[in-house]
């Protein structure tokens, strides 16, 4: 059974400038699973993950729609604000972007700007939220030292950390492992199963068998439209969509 | 062809030491014309340096001269720190304005805007400062003397925007995109991005605009002479008049005697100023690479 959706895209349509991006998008991301959306470049996946947490917006000269709904209420018509829209839905990005702070710092920046916790409990969250991604045992000797020193893997789970601290349901990944070597794109993809337990996934991939190896579902997009979404294992060895089986099977891409 | 590379790589080498040695020079040249205060033995007698750090009142044409430099120190504190109190704020909150909360277009007029005014000719902002500033000032806040260290540091001010404001500019602006995203995606607005991630990103940046500020502040001549009411008074009230380290060279050098004990003791000052500017930058420069460091965790 699939279970409720969390994130819902209805007729969705997005244009940078004049050219189309995104064109009729229907798609329902189930709660508390992880979502893959593959497709070749260009193809408008990160958009449509940019979309759902209302990150297009910083882009001058885009329009949109159609409709974005997360747990049924629409994110763009019910004057939801952003902030309290991207709390709930966050992003982890291609390349590890954490503040020029210091470990600590990244992690309570959330907690801090919304208010959620200080002192002892800021303390005990930022905590958490490092042993989520169990990153606490290799930084908790020195959280005062800049973020930047870590390594690029050690990186990117304390962006996500950093995400957790402001306790999101969902948490959107735009390849987050493209710029990681293949051991710590393996310790993220676990991670990332991990976490699917309390949180709904979405993430974008270049990488076939990334989706397939960490994903329930998947969307492949080609050109602006979703030419097929259903369960990852079902998507890849039987495919409905002739275009998903040339791709998957490499013919291109 | 490569005979014409050698000669080009040769001409700018060349160009390059030029300018060090032009600088070690100037020096070289101060630093000899200053030397006699502790070497010649009648200029020592004119001019000790117990009198010259130990005492309050510079008088160096008067019939007994005195040639106390603690009145011209002051004066150039007291004028430099306002001008830095009242144009720092101004230019750094105008830097963060116009690199993350300005439309396109307000950008596009604001920053060669600002940087116009580093083309203004200081005479020509004393000449503002003397004329109107000093008169408005003084019928507002009815102070006794109408030019003073307030009056200076304000017109000051004006030639310390530009620079502290371009140079914080650029370090805002440089502040990669990415850790914008990252706040935005978190649910910051665009303050708390700017005031929690941006600043402190461009923050070695923005404390090498202030150090810069402070040597042009410092080294400002003509408007402290105009506006500044020239006067060597060891005073802390900001509204007395004051007289700056800068000022009292261009006031005096050209009518001192060379080879005189008032001449090298002006030498001295600008010894001084020269001295002053360099640590500060060297100081300046030392803090920004350590803070870098630690921000990037090397």
């Amino acid at each position: 059974m699939t279970p409720k959706p969390k994130l819902e895209a209805r007729q969705l349509h997005f244009f940078y400038g004049t050219f189309a991006a995104l064109k009729g998008i229907n798609l329902a991301v189930p709660a508390g699973t992880i979502t893959a959306i593959i497709g070749p470049s260009g193809c408008g996946k990160s958009t449509l993950l940019r979309v759902f947490n209302r990150m297009n917006e910083i882009i001058p000269d885009v329009h949109l729609s159609g409709d974005v709904l997360l747990e049924g209420v629409s994110i763009y018509q019910d004057g939801l604000a952003s902030t309290t829209l991207r709390k709930r839905v966050g992003m982890v990005f291609q390349r590890p972007n954490p503040f020029p702070l210091s470990i600590f710092e990244n992690v309570a920046y959330g907690p801090r700007i919304h208010g959620l916790a200080r002192g002892d409990s800021l303390r005990r969250l930022v905590e958490e939220s490092l042993q989520a991604t169990h990153l606490w045992d290799e930084v908790k000797d020195r959280l005062s030292q800049s973020a930047l020193s870590l390594l690029p893997e050690q990186q990117q789970r304390l962006c996500i950390s950093r995400l957790l601290a402001v306790q999101p349901e969902v948490l959107l990944l735009d390849e987050p492992c493209s710029a990681l070597d293949p051991a710590a794109t393996q310790q993220i993809e676990e991670l990332m199963r991990e976490l699917t337990a309390r949180y709904t996934l979405v993430i974008v991939t270049h990488n076939m068998q990334q989706a397939a190896r960490v994903s329930e579902f998947t969307a492949y997009m080609l050109l602006g439209e979703l030419a097929e979404f259903g369960k990852t294992a079902e998507l890849f060895t039987n495919p409905r969509d002739p275009r998903t089986e040339e791709y998957i099977t490499g013919r291109f891409g | 062809m490569r005979w014409v590379e050698r000669c080009i790589e040769t001409t700018i080498r060349a160009s390059a030491f030029t300018v060090i040695l032009a600088l070690v020079l100037i020096f070289v040249f101060i630093g000899k014309e200053a030397l006699p205060i502790l070497t010649s033995p009648s200029v020592r007698q004119e001019a000790s340096l117990r009198q010259l750090f130990g005492t309050i009142v510079w008088q160096p044409v008067s019939t007994v001269p005195q040639y106390g430099l603690l009145p011209l120190l002051l004066g150039t504190l007291k004028v430099t720190v306002i001008a830095l109190l009242v144009g720092g704020p101004l230019a750094l909150s105008a830097a963060l304005f116009t690199s993350e909360f300005a439309p396109p277009w307000v950008r596009e007029v604001l920053k060669p805007s600002v940087e116009l005014l580093a083309g203004i000719p200081s005479v020509v902002l004393g000449f503002f400062a003397l004329m109107v500033l000093a008169s408005w000032l003084q019928s507002v806040f009815g102070w006794t003397y109408r030019l003073n260290a307030v009056n200076a540091g304000i017109a000051l001010a004006f030639a310390v925007i530009p620079i502290v404001y371009t140079v914080a500019e650029d370090a805002l602006t440089s502040v990669p995109r990415s850790y914008r995203e990252g706040s935005i995606a978190m649910g910051a607005d665009a303050w708390q991005t700017a005031w929690r991630v941006v600043v402190p990103a461009a923050f070695p940046g923005i404390f090498a605009a202030c150090v810069l500020g402070f040597g042009r502040a410092i080294g400002e001549t003509m408007i402290v002479l105009m506006a500044s009411g020239n006067a060597p008074i060891f005073s802390a009230a900001l509204t007395d008049s004051a007289r700056s380290l800068s000022a009292t060279i261009a006031a005096e050098l050209g009518e001192v005697v060379v080879g005189s004990a008032p001449y090298h003791v002006l030498f001295l000052i600008g010894s001084l100023l020269f001295v002053l500017t360099f640590l500060t930058n060297l100081a300046g420069h030392w803090f920004v690479t350590r803070l870098r460091e630690k921000l990037e965790g090397r």
